[in-house]
């Protein structure tokens, strides 16, 4: 079979528009453009749609056609579509018969309400977001309270996994940053406390520095984005494939089953991975004190002790397990409320991370003006 | 007639580690035909599919498509066979993000680089002849029934006017009459639009009121491949339970 020209063409003939070619979807703005300002000049009440010529259609194609005898129907014209090979008028009809009206543009919002509306929504999301928080957060402590008086409850494998995932895996991680903060910390310490002749101090200021503040906060903000943004992703992804559904169906509580064990293993583990942090925060800084100051490692042990009472490190470790319960809620509460699809998932681990983050350093606030008013 | 082949397997073997899916399976699927694919579970019918139009790389063997080995072209004329065909997944695949409308539209967009304006025409066109209705286009996928979500994805896998679709167990979790009516609109929308279709399906009734052949995938390879007739007259075991089991017998009317 030759192959005629594929250049599908529009001609008008009096009453008659003629199409030719394949009328195909690549061609479809500049045919549509062309039969409409066809259609539109044509002052007769009786309009032929020859079809003879043409030798291939796909649905657009024969959306046109369709479009323009609706066009024409419309202002009472009678409209003939002649011509069509039997698979173009099987096309034609199937087209004629489920093709949508086409609808006017949908009204567009002016942009000062649109500003409006969001930030009223907005405002409101927020709100129920805090609320479902308190909600949720009182639905853990009851069922915590249930589950503890009876031990066959207890998850104790279940917690042991969570432990090793976000526990025993992060200490690298933790490790390695909080060894290279005491370093960064001594180092600037150094420099800076050099000028007064007060290089010792830099013991001072690495020993306090990291254990009251920098290695706790630190391993908080690393366990957020490691296991926070982690529980999210996994509750999301249950939720959304109806698992935590089929948890209650089987009379399981989704708090119970999902939400403690990972508030119990980070609750044990980040008071873990804190002390972690302090111990090579203080030898990261003893290291820079070494070799940038001469301080021996003997000499800085001894001065450690001077500086620090065990206060230093318990209120630092103290604050641990309620960094660990803020990051834990946070996360599974974003998880439990992932709603839709894929998207939904990224967006509440993103949330989780930040608000999780935002709510540590904030409690870590309250703490310092709590320990100052106590005096320690 | 010696009808024109879309679709050649030769040989083929899937393995994923010790486990062996398929082993030299062969099958042809030519132009215009309805060609269902059935099997028990775990007998690789969606991984046949994955196969043929290149998400899974094979074992061994070949796979021509249109007459062209997918896994032998080059990025530009992969993407140019790839438009050529359209896949319906079995939950439908629609991107989560975005509405049903861009679902259907997002082709239309990266594929033909049409305007937005004429996407949009088009993209209501293809939902309507899916039939789905219109208000239905502004929803996000998550808002859709499972039979609207099939819908919508068959109308993203017909964006482009494709000469061949793949339809993995398009009618599976939907109710009879819903069923019933997405095999006809694929009878209807194969008739007027020429489409050869390559159907994997557990519904019986489906095989009987679209398919052309059936192939039927056991033992690692295609067991059986002919008409419905021709099957329900094989003396293999396993062709027997399927097509003169109850549900068998239910779908042709016995």
């Amino acid at each position: 079979m030759s192959t005629p020209t594929p250049t599908p063409t529009l001609t008008r003939n009096g009453a008659t528009l003629s199409l030719a070619g394949a009328w195909r979807i690549g061609d479809f703005e500049r045919l549509s453009r062309e039969i409409s300002a066809q259609a539109a000049g044509i002052p007769d009440s009786v309009v032929t749609i020859d079809l003879g010529a043409v030798f291939a259609l796909d649905t657009a194609g024969a959306w046109l056609v369709e479009r323009t005898r609706r066009e024409l129907a419309g202002r009472g014209v009678t409209v003939a579509v002649v011509g069509a090979k039997p698979a173009a008028a099987a096309l034609l009809a199937t087209v004629a018969e489920r093709a949508p009206a086409p609808r006017g543009e949908e009204v567009r919002e002016a942009a000062g309400a649109r500003l409006v509306r969001s930030l009223g929504q907005g405002t409101i999301d927020a709100a129920a977001t805090g609320l479902a928080f308190v909600r949720f957060l009182g639905s853990v402590v009851l069922t915590l309270a249930r589950t503890v008086p009876q031990p066959r409850r207890w998850r104790v494998g279940a917690v042991l996994h969570h432990l090793e995932e976000v526990g025993l895996k992060a200490v690298p991680i933790v490790a390695l940053i909080s060894f290279l903060i005491g370093v960064v910390l001594a180092y600037q310490g150094a420099t800076q406390l050099s000028r007064f002749g007060a290089q010792v101090f830099v013991v001072d200021l690495v020993a306090i520095g990291v254990l009251r503040e920098i290695g706790i906060l630190l391993t908080a903000i690393v366990v957020a984005g490691r296991s926070g943004s982690a529980f999210t992703a996994q509750l999301g992804s249950m939720q959304l494939n109806e698992e935590v559904d089929a948890l209650r169906t089987l009379g399981l509580d989704p708090l119970e089953v999902l939400v403690l064990p990972r508030l119990i293993a980070l609750v044990v583990a980040l008071p873990l991975l804190a002390v972690v942090a302090d111990l090579l925060g203080l030898v990261g800084g003893g290291l820079m004190a070494w070799v940038e100051l001469g301080i021996a490692p003997a000499e800085f042990v001894a001065r450690l002790r001077q500086a620090i009472s065990p206060w230093t490190f318990g209120v630092g470790v103290v604050k641990a397990p309620f960094f660990a319960a803020l990051i834990a809620l946070v996360g599974c509460a974003e998880g439990l409320a992932v709603r839709g699809g894929a998207e939904a998932v990224g967006r509440h681990t993103t949330r989780s991370v930040v608000e999780s983050i935002f709510l540590v350093i904030v409690a870590d606030a309250i703490f310092s003006i709590f320990f100052s008013l106590v005096g320690v | 007639m010696a009808a024109e082949v879309l679709i050649r397997v030769r040989g083929l073997e899937n393995r994923f580690g010790p486990q062996i899916v398929h082993q030299g399976l062969d099958l042809d699927v030519c132009r215009g035909e309805v060609l269902g694919v059935v099997g028990g579970s775990g007998s690789g019918k969606s991984v046949l599919l994955r196969t043929i139009v290149g998400l899974h790389e094979p074992w061994a063997g070949t796979v021509e498509v249109f007459g062209q080995e997918l896994g032998r072209l080059g990025a530009a004329d992969r993407r140019a066979l790839e438009r050529r065909w359209g896949v319906l997944f079995q939950s439908g695949a629609l991107f989560s993000s975005l509405s049903v409308e861009d679902n259907v539209a997002l082709p239309l967009k990266e594929g033909l680089g049409l305007a937005p304006a004429a996407r949009r025409e088009i993209a209501r066109l293809k939902l309507g002849l899916v039939g789905l209705p219109p208000e239905a286009g502004g929803k996000l996928p998550s808002e859709l029934s499972g039979g609207m979500k099939k819908r919508a994805g068959l109308a993203r896998a017909l964006a482009l006017d494709p000469e061949l679709l793949f339809l993995d167990e398009p009618t599976a979790g939907l109710d009879p009459i819903g069923a019933a009516a997405f095999d006809r609109l694929i009878a209807e929308l194969r008739a007027s639009l020429g489409l050869t279709v390559f159907l994997v399906t557990h519904d019986l009734d489906s095989l009987a009121a679209i398919c052309d052949r059936i192939a039927v995938l056991g033992e690692r390879k295609v067991l059986a491949c002919g008409t419905l007739a021709e099957l329900r007259a094989s003396d293999h075991p396993w062709l027997r339970e399927y097509f003169h089991g109850p549900r068998g017998r239910a779908a042709s009317g016995e």
